[in-house]
């Protein structure tokens, strides 16, 4: 059942990447790759990724993607006339490129996690049940990563900053 | 278990990612393949997490957090380049080629 589930999210997913690739309009492309993020986060909770599914439908397909509509609608690309694929022969290369990736990623995803280090069965949901699904990440964010925590908070001030001062009108 | 086909899933939405980067010219749908490309190791952090520990989902809400960033400087290049060029196409951008 539960494989039956992420299968169908999973060719969801997949069908919504490739029609955000090919469509020639960007808000096209922009609303497939919405419909490819649900489907992925539907994938996290069967992954038992609560917060993080969460997280992804929020930030995710909330802020970044209405910030990716917000900037097609500001610059009016909403209707292509003309496509912007390559022509055949970058479309040839580019396919070649893409096969040695996937030949590439089969090898890496095909290894497994040895067994010495692997947890328990079911052990990420006895941990949700024990300290609810945000205070199990929480409790390593807070702790073992609280350095890198704070530095985002660096990197996210710095992106604000950037942001205004490359996109502000010549003063 | 799902490790497998988790692993799976996001190698082959990756590779959806690269195709997309390198067939395309529209500057914004190349940042969307982009986070496509995001997304899919957030698949593989994700299924390892369920069998590693928590730690991989932390490092997803750090990935996340990049991405926010990398979208907001990301989109403030570009509004800056349609204002001197009045184009997202990349075929029209070659100021570095020589």
């Amino acid at each position: 059942m539960l494989e039956a589930v992420f299968w169908v999210h999973a060719i969801i997913a997949i069908g919504g990447a490739l029609l955000c690739v090919t469509r020639r309009s960007p808000v096209a492309s922009a609303l497939w790759l919405i419909v490819t993020l649900f489907a992925t986060a539907v994938m996290y909770v069967l992954l038992d990724a609560h917060f993080i599914a969460a997280l992804q439908v929020m930030v995710y397909s909330g802020a970044i993607m209405v910030l990716f509509l917000f900037v097609i609608m500001l610059l009016n690309l909403g209707d292509q006339l003309a496509t912007d694929m390559k022509g055949w022969f970058g479309r040839v290369i580019g396919l070649v490129l893409g096969v040695f990736v996937a030949l590439e990623l089969w090898v890496i995803t095909s290894v497994a996690p040895v067994d010495q280090i692997r947890l328990p069965a079911g052990e990420l949901v006895r941990m949700a049940a024990d300290e609810g699904a945000i205070g199990m990440v929480a409790q390593s964010l807070y702790t073992t990563y609280l350095l890198p925590f704070l530095l985002t908070t660096i990197l996210l001030l710095a992106a604000i900053a950037g942001a205004v001062v490359l996109a502000k009108r010549r003063v | 278990m799902l490790l497998g086909p988790a692993l799976g899933v996001s190698a082959v939405l990756f590779t959806i990612g690269v195709l997309g980067v390198l067939i395309r010219r529209n500057a914004i749908i190349i940042f969307m393949c982009v986070e496509l490309m995001l997304n899919a190791v957030n698949l593989t952090f994700v299924a390892l997490a369920q069998q590693l520990g928590t730690d991989g989902q932390v490092f997803v809400f750090f990935v996340m957090t990049v991405a926010a960033a990398e979208a907001a400087v990301g989109f403030a290049i570009i509004i800056a380049i349609y204002r001197h060029k009045e184009t997202v196409d990349l075929q029209n951008l070659n100021l570095l080629r020589g």
